[in-house]
């Protein structure tokens, strides 16, 4: 029992990072069709944005470690915004394979500055909030995965806010539904689409800094795989579904993490595959998406 | 109050307006009527600045709009009833609504535009918590125009209202887009296959024929033209 629930926390803490980073990937592919493949880079370059903040912060408080997380977030919100104004704005309206090929260009471009300019030696990410642990009935909770979920917890229930409840998320909606209509009633799209990457960017950004706390060492191409991992759980939950996407993310992270404690843990990574695969044959909509043919 | 002036609009290489000319005056009902693909909603979507014209221009209370973003020339105060309705079906009737305030910041004009709405659609009212895709297709349309009012506009445009809604709600629809026109004022140009309808409330009509207008002139005078009987209103 005190197995399965440490199993349960140790994938509730994998998933809600799942869940950081597949929002981003559900909300530009709700508002664009697109798939952004650079936002996986955006979660790694969180992380070094926490880092270089966080290391030059005192360690271990819970004041460091935010202010680390809100540069991070911040920085990262400014790349997400600069990345579509200059890469992805001049190709809209053009054939959406152009802007798709375009997104893994900037997902290489963004990984190897970052060898070039981080180098590609993995760094240990420092302890920016207090590493304690506590131990419950032979549970073992780790601060930083308390702070996992929390954090998680706060921004994903920030964004459902935001997204519900001002309007701008209410536009960002309506662009997702129908942009000429959106355009009708005097949304401008621009803006909306500026919203969407800032927001999905920040959200890659805590991610990035909560995945490195619990995975204490960060390179330029530590995006890859969680970034993958995210857009499977995106793809899970339906992609554009934003509450599909946690979903998705945190069903992923559990079956990955008891798998991960069986006797097949050497097949982890298959399984976040193999689960596309089903998804793709069984429920292409995914679990909460509807689906919807085509517009031509 | 709106002059289109020479319009021409291509996707890609093909034309689909050629020229056309037209002018709405204030208060008044003008309407536009043609064939399937003769370029009635390109015009509409010109104006309101989801297309780039070629060439041409379109000029709106004496400024030029021709270039002017969607969301600007909204802001101007051109409301846009599109084809099919557009309406948001994942969102409430009352998200709608408030979609359709976007660019209103006055929360008593906002308040009042919402009355004025119920007044004329008692429906809407009714239907406010409901999502908007599970409307039927005339309640859309209530909801499409009703959307539209909710900006306020001084010209308001209207493409292919009687499209795809129960023919006893067609009349309604009509009455309520004179109804409108009367008491706010709202200049209407109106974009209509059912041409008999389209005549009836209007003051002055166009006939877009591939890309061209074929003929203008006051509404009553063409009801009795015999070339427009014989192709639109059924001999």
């Amino acid at each position: 029992m005190t197995e399965f629930l440490q199993q349960l926390l140790n994938g509730l803490s994998l998933g809600a990072i799942y869940a950081l980073i597949a929002l981003g990937y559900t909300m530009v592919y709700g508002v664009l069709r697109f798939i952004n493949f650079a936002h996986s880079d955006v979660f790694m370059v969180g992380a070094f944005i926490g880092y270089f903040v966080g290391s030059h912060l005192p360690q271990g408080t819970v004041w460091g470690g935010l202010t680390a997380l809100a540069a991070a977030m911040a920085g990262c919100a400014i790349l997400g915004i600069v990345i579509e104004r200059l890469v992805y704005r001049p190709l809209r309206g053009g054939p959406t394979l152009n802007v798709l090929i375009t997104a893994i260009g900037m997902s290489l471009f963004l990984e190897y500055t970052g060898q070039l300019v981080f180098g590609a030696t993995p760094r240990a990410f420092p302890s920016i909030f207090p590493a304690k642990v506590i131990a419950v009935h032979g549970l073992i909770i780790s601060l930083n995965q308390v702070i996992v979920i929390v954090v998680s917890a706060v921004l994903m229930i920030a964004l459902q806010l935001a997204v519900f409840r001002t309007k701008l998320g209410t536009a960002m909606r309506a662009v997702a539904l129908n942009p000429k209509a959106a355009q009708l009633v005097g949304v401008n799209i621009d803006v909306v689409i500026s919203f969407t990457f800032g927001l999905g960017s920040a959200l890659a950004a805590a991610g990035g800094v909560l995945y490195a706390l619990n995975y204490p060492s960060i390179d330029p191409l530590m995006g890859v795989v969680p970034g993958l991992k995210a857009f499977v759980a995106a793809v899970l939950g339906g992609v554009g579904n934003i509450p599909g996407a946690a979903l998705g993310a945190l069903i992923l992270g559990m079956v990955e993490t008891f798998v991960d404690g069986s006797r097949w843990s050497t097949y982890k990574d298959a399984i976040a595959f193999a689960i596309l695969i089903g998804i793709l044959l069984f429920r292409p909509a995914g679990l909460l998406g509807r689906f919807t043919a085509e517009k031509v | 109050m709106l002059e289109v002036s020479e319009l021409c609009v291509s996707y890609g290489a093909i034309a689909a307006l050629r020229g056309i000319s037209l002018k709405v005056e204030h208060g008044s009902i003008v309407t536009l009527i043609g064939g399937n693909g003769a370029g009635k909603t390109t015009t509409l979507r010109t104006i309101s600045g989801l297309l780039r014209p070629k060439s041409g221009k379109v000029t709106f209370l004496g400024e030029n709009i021709t270039r002017l973003p969607a969301h600007k020339i909204v802001a101007r105060g051109i409301g846009h009833v599109p084809e099919g309705r557009m309406i948001f079906s994942n969102l409430t009737v009352a998200e709608n609504l408030a979609m359709g305030a976007y660019l209103r910041t006055d929360k008593a004009a906002i308040a009042r535009n919402r009355e004025y709405v119920f007044g004329i659609f008692p429906r809407l009212k009714e239907r406010l918590r409901q999502t908007a895709g599970t409307l039927s297709g005339g309640e859309q349309q209530m909801l499409a125009i009703g959307r539209a009012l909710m900006g306020e506009p001084k010209f308001l445009m209207l493409d292919e209202p009687s499209l795809g809604i129960a023919p006893r709600l067609i009349s309604t629809i009509f009455e309520k887009i004179v109804e409108i026109n009367r008491d706010r004022k709202i200049a209407v140009l109106l974009v209509e296959q059912n041409a008999n309808l389209a005549l009836e409330i209007s003051g002055y009509a166009y006939v877009l024929e591939t890309g061209q207008l074929s003929m203008d002139g006051a509404s009553a005078d063409l009801r009795k033209n015999p070339q427009l009987k014989a192709a639109y209103l059924g001999g």
